[in-house]
């Protein structure tokens, strides 16, 4: 009797062994994936912040974009980045109107639509630089070197009165940049509920 | 009692009750059946011999007589939403919105690369990402520019709100990839890179991360579709589509967001006080008649309203739907299980007097949203805004049958 109980008793640990040993409960981490090297990060990091972090060395001026602009871009933008197939890029705000806000609102009979551009909507000059340099042109992303992405730059910002026409834009100073449209952009407020924002 | 109410005055209007369409549905199928007429020239007849179809087939393929299409514009194809059924979008069908293209990636050569404020800069392979915990769960994904009518009153249903669709994903939650490198405690913010000829790029938040955020490589039970992100995206549930960025290559978490041109410049919100929203991710509640539409036509009688609603922020907790251009409403019938951040299919059987009648649906979710009309919508808002649109929409039905979309509603 005594010896069947035991029997009994192991053949129940054996079976608890065998169910906990098939369960296990998952470690913090799985220990999968390979540590990225810093040059890999380097290679593959073309963000830019900003701040300015991620901007590369290198400068231009609105006069050296101009030449690239009518060569790589007026195609698709217009000669003055007036539009075309692809979006407006200079517009600075006219005289007392805006694209959008209570102005536009008070004159929405009879106004024509103005576009959204980057003088009168974008609001970080990093952000030409970092779009540029990732997209543009569509038909060979990623060509352009950073002296010629520094003068796209410093043309456009140019052509929307925001800097002068012989401004040198580089690492220091395109952050410095201050866009009219900074102070537009608030978080968004919709959070559910029965008011419609 | 409540209900009991409704159902007497939805009756007057030739509506039917939740409760009416359950306990009468069996009866209306039955009598159905029995008014068929004996099967004649139609292929139905056993009296002649017939010789086998086709054998089995490795894939298969719709049948010859149902051809539904993407509608094509550019970068951009939309959902047939009139053609489909049930809430799953076919893979094939799912919409796309592509900032350059659809990249071929080889599975053998794919890296995710994550780094930043981690405490373990990381290079995952497609492998390493299916080797993690794999789960799968049921969500719409909505492009926030999901407002067309281009057709005026030959609008249909997937002009009007097409870059909607839903799928089942499958893939490691982005709290267990972030477990893995070891978030740092000033990591707010995660830039995703998608590795198009764009390399399109969108700031999130943290927390979305550590909430239901998924990379995804597979879709509807099949590993992803070139144009839907392969081999891996990322999957933000109840996010505008734009940052679900497909063919991820890359996540760099940061102490502030990064302002790439998609944060800026488009995905934003224009409002009349001169503010623009930015970050505005969630997609509010909305809902579509899918059946009747146009270009259908109908005859008077007996039919069924159908269409889906959906919410960004959680569950449909209603659908309610007017057959009188929105003097009257009544509750529609959802099908369940009613699942969170989904497309929820909803239905009220309506027996059409053959009067000119304008029918429109209205969703409310968990949260107490109501869908609002396009004059509320416009009143809170501006007329500048370009994203986040989801009015209230209907269908005009002509005393001829004909069915057009109610283009005047959004003027």
């Amino acid at each position: 009797m005594k010896s069947r109980m035991r029997t009994l008793t192991i053949l129940m640990l054996t079976t608890i062994g065998t169910v906990l040993s098939t369960a296990q409960s998952p470690p913090p981490r799985f220990g999968l994936g390979q540590p990225a090297s810093a040059d890999l990060i380097a290679a593959w990091d073309i963000a830019v912040m900003p701040d300015g972090k991620g901007l590369p060395p290198g400068k231009g001026t609105p006069a050296e974009g101009a030449t690239i602009y009518a060569a790589q871009c007026a195609s698709c933008h217009g000669a003055n980045g007036e539009g075309g197939v692809a979006d407006v890029l200079v517009g600075p705000e006219p005289k007392g109107f805006a694209p959008f806000g209570p102005q536009y609102e008070k004159f929405r009979g009879d106004a024509k639509d103005v576009p959204f551009t980057i003088g009168n909507y974008w609001p970080y000059a990093t952000t030409i630089f970092d779009y540029i340099r990732r997209a543009m042109p569509p038909n060979a992303a990623g060509s352009l070197k950073a002296d010629q992405v520094y003068s796209l730059t410093a043309f456009l910002l140019a052509k929307n009165g925001i800097i002068a026409e012989n401004a040198v834009i580089d690492a220091k100073t395109l952050p410095a940049v201050m866009m009219p449209a900074r102070n537009r952009f608030v978080p968004d407020d919709r959070a559910g509920g029965a008011k419609v924002k | 009692m409540k209900e009991d109410k409704r159902a007497q005055k939805t009756s007057q209007v030739g509506r039917v009750s939740r409760r009416a369409v359950l306990t009468g549905a069996a009866g209306a199928v039955g009598a159905s059946v029995l008014g068929l007429k004996t099967p004649t020239a139609s292929g139905q007849d056993r009296g002649a011999a017939v010789s086998p179809g086709l054998l089995a087939s490795e894939v298969g393929t719709r049948s010859s007589f149902e051809q539904p299409k993407r509608a094509l514009t550019g970068l951009v194809s939309r959902t047939p939403l009139q053609d489909l059924h049930g809430t799953i979008t076919p893979a094939d069908l799912h919409f796309e919105r592509h900032h350059s293209g659809v990249p071929t990636i080889d599975p053998r050569t794919y890296r995710l690369l994550v780094h930043g404020l981690v405490e373990r800069p990381t290079v995952f392979t497609l492998n390493d990402l299916k080797r993690f915990p794999a789960i799968s769960r049921i969500c719409f994904l909505e492009c926030s520019g999901n407002l067309g009518r281009q057709g005026g009153e030959k609008t249909r249903p997937q002009e009007l709100c097409g870059l909607t669709s839903q799928s089942e994903w499958t893939g490691v939650m982005l709290s267990t990839l972030f477990r893995e490198v070891g978030v740092r405690p000033d990591a707010k913010w995660f830039l995703a890179e998608g590795q198009d000829a764009a390399v399109m790029t969108r700031s999130i938040p943290i927390e979305k991360a550590l909430d239901d955020a998924m990379i995804a490589y597979a879709q509807n039970g099949e590993l992803l579709r070139p144009e839907q992100g392969y081999p891996a995206r990322l999957l933000l549930p109840g996010f505008e589509g734009n940052s679900s960025v497909k063919w991820l290559r890359r996540l760099d978490l940061a102490a502030q967001p990064f302002m790439t041109r998609e944060e800026t410049s488009k995905y934003t919100d224009p409002l009349a006080d001169g503010t623009a929203r930015q970050f505005s991710f969630v997609m509010d509640a909305r809902s579509v008649i899918t059946s009747p539409s146009y270009p259908q036509t109908v005859e008077p009688g007996w039919m069924e309203i159908r269409g889906v609603a959906w919410s960004g922020r959680g569950k449909i907790q209603r659908v309610e739907i007017s057959t009188d251009g929105g003097k009257t409403w009544s509750r529609a019938v959802l099908q369940g299980p009613v699942l969170p951040k989904a497309h929820t299919r909803f239905g009220l059987m309506w027996k059409w007097d053959g009067a000119p009648a304008v029918i429109m649906s209205k969703a409310v979710d968990e949260t107490g949203y109501a869908q609002p009309d396009w004059a509320a919508l416009q009143g809170v808002r501006g007329r500048r805004t370009r994203y986040h649109q989801n009015p209230i929409t209907g269908w005009k039905v002509g005393a001829d049958g004909q069915v057009l979309f109610a283009i005047e509603r959004l003027s």
